[in-house]
């Protein structure tokens, strides 16, 4: 398993992380792409955004569904919190590719990998100048679990 | 009535931080020209050295990519909000 330093948790609660599983779920072996939103750090709500790629390597979020989305986030007063991709064939840690089109420092990227099928991993990071920060997942209040590759 | 600009987060380090800004310009490029002048770096930071608009950056007149409304050069009218949108990609 790759690690990067900690620094900071994020919280899901249990609803929210099954969802993002059974998204990454859904169109195996593609990869899915989604987006959190909340206030005061907290999660409320999350959007299933389409991968224009359609592929096993690589997802774009959709352009006209992502503006829509962000939209919605601005109209409620909410704030982007995090971003999420699944991973259906390597770890839950950010690929080269990742760290080279990370355009949201302020977002926490989440990646779902289903590289064990019957283990879900789902890991979190902030991605700031290239730099990548790892954040401890919890769900529920509890740490989830993070895999042995 | 000129053009609201919505600037990203990554994008803001050349707007001292404004989130929204203005300006005028007939077509996209002419816009981007313009808030260059005031806002240094935000062209680059748009248009590759080609003249083009950079892969992953999304561009929207209203609620359009302005990929299908003929790139750089989609035509702007008075109280148009253009958004600016870094792609969410990547991949692994």
């Amino acid at each position: 398993m790759t690690r990067a330093r900690i620094a900071g948790r994020f919280d899901l609660d249990r609803a929210i992380y099954d969802a993002l599983v059974e998204h990454a779920r859904s169109d195996f072996p593609f990869e899915v792409c989604g987006l959190l939103a909340g206030e005061a750090g907290q999660v409320v709500k999350h959007w299933r955004i389409p991968n224009d790629a359609r592929s096993m390597t690589f997802y774009n979020m959709e352009p006209r569904a992502m503006l829509e989305v962000m939209r919605q986030i601005d109209e409620q007063r909410w704030e982007l919190l995090g971003i999420y991709h699944s991973h259906t064939h390597t770890e839950a840690f950010p690929s080269p590719t990742d760290l080279e089109l990370a355009f949201y420092p302020e977002a926490v990227y989440l990646i779902v990998s289903l590289q064990d099928p019957d283990r879900p991993v789902v890991r979190a990071f902030n991605i700031v100048d290239g730099e990548i920060t790892e954040r401890t997942l919890f769900v529920d209040g509890e740490q989830a679990p993070v895999g042995s590759r | 009535m000129p053009i609201e600009v919505r600037v990203p987060t990554i994008m803001r380090k050349h707007t001292g931080g404004a989130q929204k800004i203005t300006g005028r310009g007939a077509t996209v490029r002419e816009l981007v020209d313009d808030i260059e002048a005031r806002h240094g770096g935000l062209r680059d930071a748009l248009v590759d050295e080609d003249g083009r608009l950079h892969r992953f950056v999304n561009v929207y007149v209203n609620d359009e990519d302005v990929r299908f409304l003929g790139g750089l050069e989609a035509p702007l009218d008075d109280g148009d909000t253009v958004s600016i949108l870094p792609a969410v990609a990547g991949g692994g």
